[in-house]
């Protein structure tokens, strides 16, 4: 018996996580990037019983060619889902490493009132000089990867923090609007630039958005859920065990047989197009029911595990019929409840403004 | 008579308030501010409406006065694209207008954000491009006061220019159309954007290919004789601030017409929809008294001493709102980017003006302010207002009016249930959409950069 319950979350970029993916996917390529799309995705993600949806992002094109050159950005795409969508939690990669973080703690504030409280915010960082290019920045590498996404997590954080739950007072009888004492100058103060604050969005319903990481990427306090990539579950395991981070979830990359053929063949058919590098995730290869086993063997190591499906438009199906029923029934993994936070969902508090004030009066 | 357009009729966009007193957060109807259901019912209305456009402002940073946040008035605001793209899967016609400034963004994030929401509205994002360039603004971002104030305009220019062409950097016909084909894009479809500017050096791929309506709809808002000559430049719609009064609207288009004639581009190449409140009764009476109303919940006896303190330039929330104005002279300070700071350029001028206006009529302090605010708007029967309107459009004074509505989020509903009926009757409003984007709904040409020779 697993001692805890899976979370499932589900990678939906493009048309899956192969960067060939798109010679799969049920609609011709140049439907890719419509509204049409992104909710047909995400409303399949959803009925299935994934608990997270993630939108893998980056400033740069998302694979070179003959794949795909073209990527709606994630906060949009997370954004046009949550009104569409009730029960599955919404989190886009955001990178840290260019990026204004007053801008991206608006728009990651703006989607958890939009989703009513089932954001997160996958922090990511960039090191691709073609992107500094873009932006017209100096290149930021080595050490400056994880001081920009340390500081753009703790002033996204700050931000947050920076309107008192009930700031908004409306006090007729004195004219005011605001209670200037519930809101709060972040000063903060980096290596690189400086935030005075306060947000100009109040606090997201959720207080603090979920924040999923990659391990290593930023401090562990600042950090909901660590996502490990390694490529066993020992491996996995290991990284868990020294994760100071309250969940902890694996990236496992999913190939399963189809009606459209068995996993290793379809596989080696888009590996024949574009070659699927191996990174440091572990990858299943195999029959659903293999699978199964797989998750319910994570579920005694791990909070949850974000699966990257080769193809959606051929494994999601699959998963959504065979995979998640056979975890739910099986008491491995768990599904959302409608009405609730992705914090509820994952079992974590609403946190404390770090604001508030808790001096007695003299 | 001579009516010069007698077919022209009236747009309609409503911008969703964020900050100002204008809008009522002390009456029952005040709904929330921030939450979603408010911004989902507004563009309900604005849509069943038949509006044109659906805008959000842009927060950059709280307002203040004296280094004190301001607390009078509603403040609390979501991010405009991402508010936006969660409207777009709600609604399907209405357009999608983001204010974003061009100082503390750079063009390849911000063109790809609203690419990104043009593609999601299947067509229907707009962005109205404003200037940023105060130190106080710029303290919650990476480069701080990094911009001359003079060079506003400058690196506007410039930012539009980079972002029309990452913009246009996709063929039509870039993407393949069968997952048989040997690649996703073809060859050459995609072109680089290289740019060496004194605002700008960027060597950006773009990754988005065109919406149904080409580019996001352009509008601008600058009074000055830069900005104007900005917009004939620039933009598609011009958000004015010439909406009160019939001869200063003509004098405005007019003025528009001819720096538009004077970059090479058709007179009527640019709308034109100044911001106005409306305000509507079954008589005229009644509704000079619904105006009366709510002018005293806006100018709440606060916030006519917080006015008055920014005319004055010191501290006058000790007074007696009604009682007489301040004795004293003003205080004339530095610009800094703080509330007032720029509202008023001689304030001898205004409190001279504002002591004749209280003397002549024995009005107090808050009346003064009252008698005196800028902005009154449109006020009248529904009958009277779609003739007015009528007439403005057709003598070619505005297109339209940008509606700030002053309750959330039912503050449009007797503007679509009882003004635009009215309208429709005397065939100046539309009967329903004729196209799905916002470039089709305001009946603009292709864009600027788009056009054959």
């Amino acid at each position: 018996m697993p001692s805890r319950l899976l979370h499932l979350a589900v990678d939906l970029d493009g048309d899956g996580a192969h960067p060939a993916s798109w010679r799969r996917a049920r609609h011709a390529p140049d439907r890719l990037l419509t509204s049409e799309r992104v909710a047909r995705v995400v409303r399949v993600a959803e009925n299935a019983g994934f608990t997270l949806a993630t939108f893998e992002d980056s400033p740069a094109p998302p694979r070179r060619r003959p794949d795909p050159a073209g990527r709606i950005g994630a906060v949009e795409r997370a954004a046009f889902a949550a009104p569409l969508t009730s029960v599955i939690a919404l989190a886009p990669v955001v990178s840290t490493t260019y990026s204004e973080p007053f801008h991206v703690a608006s728009q990651l504030a703006s989607l958890d009132f939009a989703a009513a409280g089932r954001a997160g915010w996958v922090v990511s960082a960039t090191d691709d000089a073609a992107v500094a290019a873009a932006l017209g920045r100096p290149f930021v590498t080595g050490d400056g990867l994880s001081r920009e996404a340390r500081d753009a997590v703790t002033v996204n954080r700050a931000l947050w923090d920076s309107w008192e739950d009930d700031a908004a007072i409306r006090d007729v009888a004195t004219g005011r609007y605001l209670d200037v004492d519930k809101l709060h100058h972040v000063d903060f103060v980096g290596e690189t630039y400086s935030v005075k604050g306060p947000a100009i969005v109040p606090r997201p319903p959720q207080g603090q958005l979920v924040v999923l990481a990659p391990e290593g990427l930023v401090p562990p306090d600042l950090v909901d859920v660590t996502l490990v990539a390694d490529p066993t579950v020992d491996g996995i395991g290991a990284a868990a065990r020294r994760a100071a981070t309250p969940r902890v979830f694996a990236e496992v990359e999913v190939v399963i047989d189809t009606p459209d053929g068995d996993a290793v063949d379809r596989l080696a058919g888009l590996d024949a197009a574009t070659q699927w590098p191996r990174g440091e995730r572990l990858r299943h290869v195999g029959s659903p029911a293999a699978l199964v086993a797989l998750l319910t063997d994570l579920a005694r190591v791990v909070d949850g595990v974000r699966l990257f499906p080769l193809v959606l438009d051929e494994e999601l199906p699959v998963l959504s019929a065979h995979v998640l029923p056979a975890l739910f029934r099986g008491g491995v993994a768990t599904r959302p409840v409608a009405g609730s936070s992705l914090r509820t969902t994952l079992g974590l508090p609403r946190p404390a403004n770090r604001f508030t004030s808790q001096e007695v009066p003299a | 008579m001579n009516v010069p357009f007698p077919d022209a009729q009236v747009h309609l966009g409503v911008f969703f308030q964020g900050v100002n007193h204008w809008t009522i957060w002390s009456e029952p109807e005040s709904g929330s501010q921030i939450d979603f259901a408010s911004f989902r019912r507004m563009i309900a209305t604005a849509e069943r409406g038949l509006f044109d456009a659906f805008f959000l402002g842009e927060g950059l940073r709280l307002r203040e006065s004296g280094g004190r946040i301001h607390d009078l008035d509603i403040a609390g605001r979501p991010d405009a694209i991402t508010q936006l793209a969660a409207l777009a899967g709600l609604t399907s016609r209405i357009g999608l207008v983001a204010t974003q400034n061009t100082t503390y963004n750079e063009p390849a994030d911000l063109a790809r954000r609203l690419s990104g929401l043009d593609l999601l509205s299947d067509g229907r994002a707009g962005w109205n491009v404003v200037t940023t360039d105060n130190a106080w603004t710029g303290e919650n971002f990476r480069r701080g006061g990094f911009l001359d104030h003079a060079d506003r305009y400058v690196r506007a220019e410039q930012f539009l220019h980079v972002a029309r062409g990452l913009w246009d950097g996709w063929d039509d016909a870039a993407v393949a159309t069968s997952t048989d084909a040997p690649a996703w894009s073809h060859g050459d479809a995609i072109t680089p954007v290289l740019a060496r500017t004194s605002q700008f050096s960027i060597d950006a791929v773009p990754l988005l290919p065109r919406s149904p309506q080409g580019h996001p709809v352009i509008f601008q808002a600058g009074d000055s004789a830069e900005g104007r000559d900005f917009a004939a430049r620039n933009a598609d719609v011009i958000f004015s601030a010439h909406g009160g009064d019939v001869d200063d609207a003509l004098a405005f288009a007019t003025d528009i017409r001819a720096r538009l004639r004077a970059v090479g581009r058709p007179e009527d190449d640019v709308r034109i929809l100044p911001g106005t409140t409306i305000v509507i009764g079954d008589t005229e009476s009644e509704a000079e008294e619904k105006a009366r109303w709510l002018e005293l919940r806006q100018v709440t006896p606060a916030t006519a001493l917080a006015i008055a303190s920014q005319v004055w330039g010191f501290d006058l929330s000790d007074r007696d709102p009604d009682g007489p104005l301040p004795a004293e002279d003003p205080v004339v300070a530095e610009a800094t980017g703080e509330m007032g700071s720029r509202r008023w350029n001689d304030k001898h001028a205004i409190v001279a003006r504002w002591r004749d206006v209280a003397a002549a009529q024995k009005l107090s302090l808050r009346e003064t302010v009252i008698e005196l605010e800028p902005r009154r708007g449109h006020v009248g029967t529904p009958a009277g207002l779609a003739e007015k309107f009528a007439h403005w459009v057709r003598h070619g004074a505005v297109d339209g009016f940008n509606v700030s509505p002053y309750f959330t989020p039912d503050g449009l509903d007797d503007i679509v249930d009882l003004l635009v009926p009215a309208m429709q009757e005397r065939g100046v409003y539309r009967d329903a959409y004729e196209g799905t984007t916002l470039r089709e709904h305001l009946g603009l040409r292709a864009p600027l950069s788009r056009r054959s020779a």
